[in-house]
């Protein structure tokens, strides 16, 4: 009798654990998916960005973010847009493009961000650009001037670069040493990446028989560049065209003085910022370069600019950043910087689309919206932006500025041109746009 | 149930068929949790299996052959480039492209798990591990060397697409979770069904004649060798498979970040497998699996913790290797044999206070 009950209740167990199985199966129909305004509520949206705040590129890059951070919370106290505040996610990837990968998954998997807004870096932006598209996630105004963000939109049509590209700034770089220094060997020093890739492409459209050295460099790599500037010496290098980032500034200018190197330098806009160069120059060399004597160094240094900077605070534009920065920042102790004004600029161009965007936001919505109003926009950039159906690409040109006490002092008109053959036209058309009187982007 | 009790016993008394029946028991249970996580948990999950398969084969490299190896996350790197160049080639875009990918990638670390394990095996203490140093530093590097391994910004990795997945696959994933299998719970079955496929393979092979002689070899090699044991052969066949096991971690790894880059094979990365190996205990599978689990869900834990504190997301950032060094500091201070090594006496009171006569017999041979 009880081994009957015994066997009974084991028939029972399993059976209710196989019916229990089955009902926990949800059968065959599968819903369909609709809609991708992930991110937006009726009165937030949400976007989200990469920087790196540790490591080495994190000297002036990690201030970007604060900029942007300050203009949202001005936007945001001045009503939204359209009824909506922008909360903004940073994350950081330490300019290392394994960590951009995961931070950028988990933006998207855990924050739900609507769309990805001035993630920083070539290689870093560079691997998470596929997985953005793929995901049909909006991946704004790339802090970075490659040109693989915006010449095929057939490729990545969610992504939009932002400031002029390096190709176009090596074009312009070029054609000036070209014309100003026509008998100049050109040394060249590039980060090993598409950023000095797209450099360099555009400086030998002019430069192509004068340069008689190129030395790279890796992000990660070594902080020695001593052997690069002895070589750059023996070739006799008069003019050496940096396309690399702030560190990198500091790191060549330490290795040349080491090596007695001296010769004419043009940073690219990149890495050009005299007061954060001149910072690292002093905590690099542990204080035998104090940073005034840093920025001193800097004197005489070629560069492009395409944004207003704070050596220039009478701009109506810088006025409005220095306004916005006083009243938003975090810290009162921080200073207004270029970094920040960069990420200030950045947040404008971003609340524009969202204004001409209207009511109705989608993923969908924003791109088509920055495709079609978008060359309109009137902005702090020196020169218009060249967004269309058939192109991303941001700004569209820069002027030649010289480095005297910090400050910059323009050696040419805005220069505009566009990748390709495209000819170099000065256009200071966009240079004039003053901020709209309400102080709020329209 | 006594009848019962005699019909499984024998049969679990084989390691092979005990390690099977758990490892199925224990693949079932997280499967059903993966299939109701998010996506953003599938892959920490998955992220957990494949530092979980690295961990394996260092611990019973470490713990069970005694050679210290700090260049497993150059194994990985090896790994990770094959599967990635395999899958580039392949299109990557079905089951059978993975798997070929992520076997090239087993069998290449086999190879090269011979070439380092042959001289490593000379060598013991802070030699091998200052040996293996080398290899972590090194080769890394090496795909600044040649433009098809991409250099400082690495290579894209293909991920297979969900609906190219076999239609079976498909409907029985859909049928006990409710949820369409998309790529994110793909990695994660993948990684966990491969952890444990390797972990019965690594548990088996431990309690093997091949696992007995590895202690003899870490206990005493000088006694193991007058027992007939060859010490070279038996130190470089542990090599090879724990560098199987990093390979395969590397693959698994490339295709969850998307990316193979070498920022992402540092000394860092080779360190903090041994991080993980320690925390959890020397030579314990479950003690790996556990450390894994620390070192995928910790760091975001610890940001989480840091910004919802209210610091800024710099701040938040630079918390995470605080937290994190803590933690391995108060688990060496408090538990110096690792967390499944403190772990183990209360459990064995346990067992032994519920069933005295079973502990016994289990030690009969």
């Amino acid at each position: 009798m009880r081994t009957t009950a015994r066997r009974a209740a084991q028939v029972v167990c399993v059976l209710t654990t196989a019916s229990l199985l089955a009902a926990c199966g949800a059968g065959k129909e599968r819903p369909s998916e609709g809609g991708s305004a992930v991110g937006v509520t009726d009165t937030t949206i949400k976007v989200g960005a990469h920087f790196p705040l540790t490591g080495p590129a994190a000297p002036g890059y990690s201030e970007i973010p604060s900029g942007h951070q300050a203009l949202y919370e001005y936007v945001n106290d001045h009503g939204g847009i359209h009824g909506r505040k922008i909360e903004m996610v940073v994350k950081d990837d330490a300019y290392n493009p394994t960590n951009t990968s995961a931070v950028t998954n988990d933006m998207i998997l855990q924050d739900e961000i609507f769309a990805m807004v001035a993630g920083l870096g070539t290689p870093t932006h560079r691997a998470v650009v596929q997985r953005l598209n793929d995901d049909g996630i909006p991946d704004l105004f790339v802090s970075s001037g490659s040109l693989q963000w915006g010449d095929d939109p057939s490729s990545s049509p969610m992504t939009f670069g932002w400031q002029p590209d390096y190709e176009i700034e090596g074009k312009i770089i070029g054609q000036y040493v070209k014309e100003n220094m026509p008998d100049a060997k050109v040394g060249l020093f590039l980060q090993d990446d598409d950023f000095g890739e797209d450099g360099e492409k555009g400086a030998r459209q002019f430069l192509d028989d004068q340069i008689v050295d190129v030395q790279k460099y890796t992000p990660g790599g070594s902080t020695d560049f001593a052997p690069q500037m002895s070589s750059f010496k023996s070739k006799g290098v008069d003019i050496v065209l940096g396309f690399n980032t702030p560190s990198f500034t500091a790191l060549s200018q330490i290795a040349a003085q080491g090596v007695g190197f001296k010769s004419k330098w043009f940073y690219s806009n990149v890495g050009s910022d005299p007061s954060l160069v001149g910072g690292l120059l002093a905590s690099m060399t542990k204080g035998k370069i104090p940073a005034e004597q840093g920025v001193k160094l800097m004197d005489g240094m070629l560069t492009t600019e395409y944004l207003g900077g704070v050596d220039a605070p009478d701009d109506e534009w810088v006025k409005l950043w220095q306004k916005v920065w006083d009243e938003y920042s975090k810290k009162g102790s921080d200073k207004l910087t270029n970094y920040r004004i960069y990420g200030m600029s950045q947040a404008w161009t971003f609340v524009q689309a969202l204004q001409a965007n209207g009511k109705d936001l989608t993923r969908e919505s924003i791109v088509k919206t920055i495709e079609e109003e978008g060359a309109s926009f009137e902005g702090p950039g020196l020169a218009p932006f060249r967004y269309s159906g058939d192109s991303h690409m941001g700004i569209s040109g820069t002027s030649v500025v010289e480095i005297k006490n910090g400050a910059s002092e323009p050696l040419t008109p805005v220069l505009v041109t566009d990748i390709g053959d495209a000819p170099i036209e000065e256009d200071d058309s966009a240079a004039s746009d003053a901020p709209p009187s309400s102080g709020l982007p329209e | 149930m006594e009848r019962l009790r005699s019909l499984t016993r024998p049969v679990w008394r084989v390691p092979l068929a005990r390690h099977a029946i758990l490892a199925v028991v224990a693949f079932v249970v997280i499967a059903l949790v993966i299939g109701s996580s998010s996506q953003y948990l599938q892959t920490r999950y998955a992220e957990m299996a494949y530092f979980a398969i690295a961990a394996g084969g260092l611990t019973l490299l470490t713990g069970l052959s005694g050679q210290l190896s700090l260049g497993h996350g150059a194994l990985m790197a090896v790994g990770a480039y094959t599967a990635t160049l395999v899958l580039d080639r392949t299109g990557g875009e079905t089951l059978a492209d993975v798997f070929l990918a992520l076997l090239t990638a087993i069998a290449v670390c086999a190879v090269v798990g011979v070439l380092v394990g042959v001289p490593a095996a000379r060598l013991h203490g802070p030699y091998i591990a200052g040996a293996t140093l080398t290899l972590a530093v090194a080769v890394p590097r090496l795909a600044n060397q040649w433009d098809f391994l991409g250099g400082e910004q690495g290579l894209q990795v293909p991920v297979p697409r969900a609906a190219e997945l076999p239609g079976w696959i498909q409907d029985l994933v859909w049928f006990f979770t409710a949820v369409e299998i998309d790529q994110y719970s793909f990695l994660a079955y993948l990684g966990w069904l491969l952890l444990a496929l390797t972990f019965v393979a690594l548990a088996n092979l431990s309690r093997s004649r091949v696992g007995r002689r590895w202690r003899a070899v870490r206990d005493d090699d000088v006694s193991a060798e007058l027992a007939g044991i060859h010490l070279g052969r038996a130190r470089v066949v542990a090599f090879t498979v724990s560098a199987m096991c990093a390979g395969l971690a590397g693959g698994l790894m490339a295709m969850n970040v998307r990316l193979t880059a070498p920022g992402a094979f540092t000394i860092t990365l080779s360190l903090t497998l041994l991080a993980a190996v320690v925390l959890g205990g020397l030579g314990s599978l479950t003690g790996a699996l556990i450390g894994a689990g620390v070192l995928a869900f910790l760091p975001h834990f610890a940001t989480d913790l840091g910004e919802s504190a209210g610091l800024s997301a710099a701040r938040a950032a630079e918390v995470t290797p605080v937290v994190y060094g803590l933690v391995l500091m108060l688990v060496i201070l408090l538990a110096p044999t690792g967390i499944v090594g403190s772990l183990r006496p209360w459990w064995a009171r346990l067992t032994s206070r519920s069933s005295p006569l079973g502990s016994t017999k289990e030690k009969t041979p």
